[in-house]
C-alpha cells in the first residue's frame, strides 16, 4: 500500500466551511441571539442580520429580498418548490382556469426533487410527466415543449446533475415554459456556485440552493421563488419567511448561507479556472489508464467544472469507494450505498448505460483546497486499485 | 478456492467479518485491543424477496443487523463497509441448495458458504485491502506449530464449537485467519461483550439457512423448485409400498413423525432413491449404519495423516464425534468405518475427521 494521504474528492457531497463564513456566523450564536421574530431589541438585532443576509442573497441573484427565503437544506427547498405551487394550483382551481392539475419533471432528477413529485401523483392525485433524457442526461427542450398541457402547472429540471455532473439547458426549458405560462423550477443545487445568476432576466420562477456545497454551513438552504408565483407553505406554522416556511429562522445559518454565496460569486472565475483544470486532468488521466473499462459519464463539455464522472466496466462501485477510502481518497458513486445493497444507477439506466456499466459509477468532485499532485495521487491510486479489483473479480467466479 | 497473492500484505491489518452479532462483534472488539489496525467487513447476502407478500431481508444482514454491526464499528472506531454478495450467494449457494434437495440430498450451506465466498471471496477482499488477516467469529481454534504448520482446533466452548464447518479450510487460508473468540466459551464472550460495553451484548445466536424468510426449508423449497412436490411410493427396504409422499426434499433421514403412514412398528426414513422418487423406509435397526463413503475430501494438513487412520467422525453439525477407523482410496475418496452404528446418515451433509480436538479435514457424505 502506498503512503497514506487523506484526499478529499467529493465536493459534491459537501464542503469544508470555509473560515470567513464562519467568522460571519460567529457573532450571531450567543451575542445576537434574539428571535427575529421579537419586537424587542434583542429582536430587532437578529431580524437586521437576517434581513441582510436576505439582501445580500437577493443582490447576488438580482432579486428581490421577499422572493429570497431562508429553508432547513436543499431538499426542502426543492420539496417547498413542488409541493408549494402544486398545492397552490389545487387550491386555486388551477393556473389560469386551467384546472392545474399536471408538473413535469426529468428521470435524473435528485431524489428531493423525483421523491416529491411521485409523492405528489401517488399520494395527491397530480399528473406526472417524467422526460427521458439523451446520451448525456440532457433533457431535449423539444421533450419540455411537447409535454406541456393545457392544465400544466410546473416543470422542474435540475440545473446540473448530481451523480454525472450534465448541466441542462435551462434558459431554453426555461423560455419554453414561460413562453407556454408554466411555472419552471430548477434545483441549481450543484451548480449554485458555478454561474452568475441574474433572476431579473432568466426565465427561471423557482430555485433551489444549499450553501454547504460551496463552503457554507449544512442545515440550511436557499429558496427562490419570484413574486408572482402562488405558494402554499408546506411547513405550517408562525408565517415565518414571508409565509413560506414556518418556524424560527436559522439566523446564523442564513448569515453563513448569505456569505458563503457571496464569497462564491466573488471568487467564482477563479475556482472555475482551478475546478476545471483538475477535473480535466482527471478525466483525461483515467480515460488514457483505462480505455476499455472506464468511460466518462455526462457531457464531455456542458457539465460542471468540479464534476468528472465515470463508469467502469463490470465494477462493483461498492468495491471501488472501499478500496479508494482505504487508500485515504474520498469519493462516491450514485450507485454505492453504505448498506451493500447497491441498485442500478437511475441516472446511469436513464443515459442508457447497460448492465456491464451501471452499479459501477465513480464521482470525483474537486474543490479548491485540492492541488494538481491531489489528482495524481488519485490516477495512481485507481492504477493500482482497479487491475486489482479485476483480478479479484476474475478469481471469484 | 483460489486466493489472490499479494506481496504487500500489512501485517497487523485485519478484515474482521461482522454480522452484527455478539461473536463477531467480541472478536472486532477483542482485535482492536490487541493493537490490531481493523477493517470491519459485512456481507449483504441473498435472500427471499418476499415471504407471504411481506419484504424480507437475509436474517444474517438485516438492516437492524447491519446496523448493530456499523454501531459496533463506529464505537471501536474502525471503518466499516458492507460488500454486495447477493449474487454470488445465489448461484453458489441457494441454487445449490435447491439443487442438491432435488437430487435427493441434503447439503449444508454453512460448508458450502465457508467454502465458496467467506472464506474465498471475503478472504480475497482482504487481501485485496492488504490485510494480512480475515476474522471471523467462529468458535475454532488455529495454531502454528515449530514447522510452521498450522493446525485446526475445536473451540474452547465444546457446545459451540464450528471447527465442523471450517474443515474446509486448508494451510493457505489459515495462514491467514483468526477466530478471536475461539478460545472463549460463550458466556465469556458475553461477558466481554458486556466489558467492552458492545450494544449487542444479549443479542441471540444467529442462523443456519439464514437466506429463508421463515426458517421453514419445506415451504422455501416448494416456492423455489419446480422439481421438490413430486409425490411417490414410500417403500420398505423390500419394496413394499406403505404410502405416498409429497416430495423427496421435504423428508430428513432419519424422521419418523408426520409419515401419513401407518404402521405397528415405528418406521423411519432410510434413504432417499432418487430414480424410483421413493422414500425407503425401515426400522430403527435398519437406520443404522457402520459405514460411510465421503466424497470432496480435503484435508487441513494438505494430505490425510496415514492411508487409514482411527478417528472421531461427525457426520452432522450437531453430531457428537463417533469412533471409526478413516481408510483413503488412492482417488481422493475415504470410507469411514464405524465402531458402533450411527443413525441418519444423510448424504451431502458433511462428514468431519477429528483427532481429540483436532480437526484433520472431511468432506461430503456421498450418495448411497
Amino acid at each position: 500500500m502506498m503512503e497514506k494521504r487523506q484526499i478529499y474528492l467529493d465536493h459534491g457531497a459537501s464542503t469544508p466551511l470555509d473560515e470567513a463564513v464562519m467568522a460571519a456566523m460567529q457573532p450571531y450564536w450567543a451575542e445576537v441571539y434574539g428571535n427575529p421574530g421579537s419586537a424587542h431589541g434583542y429582536g430587532r438585532s437578529a431580524n437586521h442580520a437576517l434581513e441582510t443576509a436576505r439582501r445580500t442573497v437577493a443582490d447576488l441573484l438580482h432579486a428581490q429580498p421577499d422572493e429570497v427565503a431562508f429553508t432547513g437544506c436543499g431538499s426542502e427547498s426543492d420539496n417547498l418548490a413542488l409541493r408549494g405551487v402544486m398545492w397552490a394550483a389545487r387550491r386555486d382551481g388551477g393556473r389560469n382556469d386551467r384546472g392545474g392539475n399536471h408538473l413535469i419533471t426529468s428521470a435524473i432528477e435528485h431524489s428531493a426533487v423525483l421523491g416529491t413529485a411521485v409523492q405528489l401523483r401517488d399520494l395527491f392525485g397530480f399528473d406526472l410527466t417524467i422526460l427521458p433524457v439523451d446520451e448525456y442526461g440532457r433533457v431535449r427542450p423539444a421533450d419540455v415543449a411537447a409535454a406541456i398541457r393545457p392544465d400544466t402547472v410546473l416543470i422542474s429540471i435540475m440545473a446540473a446533475n448530481n451523480e454525472i455532473g450534465t448541466v441542462q439547458p435551462i434558459a431554453e426549458i426555461g423560455a419554453i415554459a414561460r413562453e407556454r405560462g408554466v411555472f419552471f423550477h430548477t434545483d441549481a443545487i450543484q451548480l449554485a456556485a458555478s454561474v452568475q445568476w441574474d433572476m431579473s432576466a432568466m426565465p427561471i420562477d423557482l430555485l433551489s440552493i444549499a450553501p454547504h456545497k460551496f463552503y457554507g454551513p449544512k442545515g440550511v438552504g436557499i429558496f427562490y421563488a419570484r413574486q408572482d408565483v402562488p405558494l402554499v407553505s408546506a411547513l405550517t406554522g408562525g408565517g415565518q419567511e414571508n409565509g413560506r416556511r414556518a418556524g424560527t429562522v436559522n439566523v446564523p445559518f442564513a448569515v453563513g448561507a448569505a456569505e458563503a454565496l457571496r464569497l462564491a460569486m466573488v471568487n467564482l472565475p477563479q475556482h472555475i479556472a482551478h475546478y476545471q483544470a483538475l477535473r480535466d486532468r482527471l478525466i483525461d488521466g483515467i480515460l488514457a489508464q483505462f480505455p476499455n473499462d472506464a468511460v466518462l459519464t455526462g457531457h464531455p463539455t456542458e457539465r460542471l467544472p468540479h464534476n468528472a464522472s465515470f463508469a467502469f466496466r463490470n465494477l462493483n462501485a461498492n468495491d471501488l469507494l472501499m478500496h479508494l477510502d482505504m487508500a485515504g481518497i474520498a469519493a462516491s458513486s450514485g450507485s454505492a450505498c453504505k448498506t451493500g445493497n447497491p441498485k442500478p444507477s437511475a441516472v446511469l439506466q436513464a443515459i442508457g448505460l447497460g448492465d456491464e456499466w451501471n452499479r459501477s459509477g465513480l464521482r470525483l468532485t474537486v474543490g479548491k483546497q485540492n492541488t494538481l499532485a491531489d489528482i495524481d495521487y488519485a490516477l495512481e491510486t485507481l492504477a493500482s486499485i482497479v487491475p486489482k479489483l479485476y483480478k479479484l473479480q476474475a478469481v471469484s467466479r | 478456492m483460489t486466493l489472490i497473492d499479494s506481496q504487500t500484505l500489512v501485517k497487523n491489518r485485519v478484515v474482521v467479518a461482522m454480522s452484527g452479532g455478539v461473536d463477531s462483534s467480541v472478536s472486532a472488539a477483542l482485535l482492536v485491543e490487541q493493537g490490531y489496525e481493523v477493517i470491519g467487513m459485512m456481507m449483504r447476502l441473498w435472500s427471499e424477496p418476499t415471504v407471504g407478500g411481506a419484504p424480507f431481508v437475509n436474517r444474517c444482514c438485516t438492516p437492524d443487523q447491519m446496523a448493530d454491526a456499523r454501531r459496533v464499528a463506529d464505537q471501536l472506531g474502525i471503518p466499516f463497509y458492507a460488500l454486495d454478495v447477493k449474487e454470488q450467494f445465489r448461484q453458489t449457494i441457494v441454487d445449490f441448495f435447491i439443487a442438491e434437495h432435488e437430487q435427493g440430498r441434503t447439503p449444508n450451506p454453512c460448508i458450502e458458504c465457508n467454502r465458496k465466498i467467506r472464506f474465498t471471496y471475503l478472504l480475497n477482499q482482504a487481501l485485496a485491502l492488504d490485510a494480512q488477516y480475515l476474522a471471523t467469529g467462529h468458535y475454532a481454534q488455529v495454531v502454528g506449530d515449530e514447522d510452521g504448520r498450522f493446525h485446526l482446533y475445536k473451540g474452547r466452548d465444546d457446545h459451540k464449537d464450528q471447527s465442523y464447518v471450517l474443515h474446509v479450510l486448508r494451510q493457505e487460508h489459515l495462514d491467514h485467519v483468526l477466530f478471536p473468540v475461539g478460545g472463549y466459551t460463550k458466556s465469556e464472550v458475553r461477558d466481554l461483550a458486556r466489558k467492552f460495553n458492545l450494544p449487542v451484548a444479549s443479542k441471540g445466536d444467529s442462523q443456519d439457512l439464514c437466506f429463508l424468510g421463515d426458517g421453514d426449508y419445506r415451504r422455501f423449497l416448494r416456492e423455489y423448485s419446480s422439481k421438490a412436490s413430486n409425490p411417490g411410493p414410500i417403500l420398505t427396504l423390500d419394496g413394499e409400498e406403505l404410502g405416498r409422499h409429497d416430495g423427496l426434499p421435504f423428508y430428513t433421514i432419519g424422521q419418523r413423525k408426520g409419515l401419513g403412514i401407518s404402521t405397528p412398528q415405528p418406521v423411519y426414513v432410510l434413504r432417499k432413491d432418487v430414480t424410483q422418487n421413493a422414500l425407503v423406509v425401515g426400522t430403527r435397526e435398519q437406520l443404522g449404519q457402520r459405514t460411510l463413503a465421503v466424497r470432496d475430501v480435503n484435508w487441513v494438513s494438505g494430505n490425510s495423516p496415514a492411508s487409514t487412520f482411527p478417528a472421531q467422525v461427525k457426520i452432522r453439525y450437531k453430531a457428537e464425534g463417533a469412533e471409526a477407523r478413516v481408510e483413503v482410496d488412492g482417488n481422493g475418496r475415504v470410507q469411514v468405518q464405524f465402531q458402533e452404528p450411527v443413525f441418519g446418515v444423510t448424504a451431502g451433509q458433511g462428514a468431519v475427521f477429528y483427532n481429540g480436538d483436532e480437526c484433520l479435514g472431511g468432506g461430503i457424505i456421498a450418495d448411497t
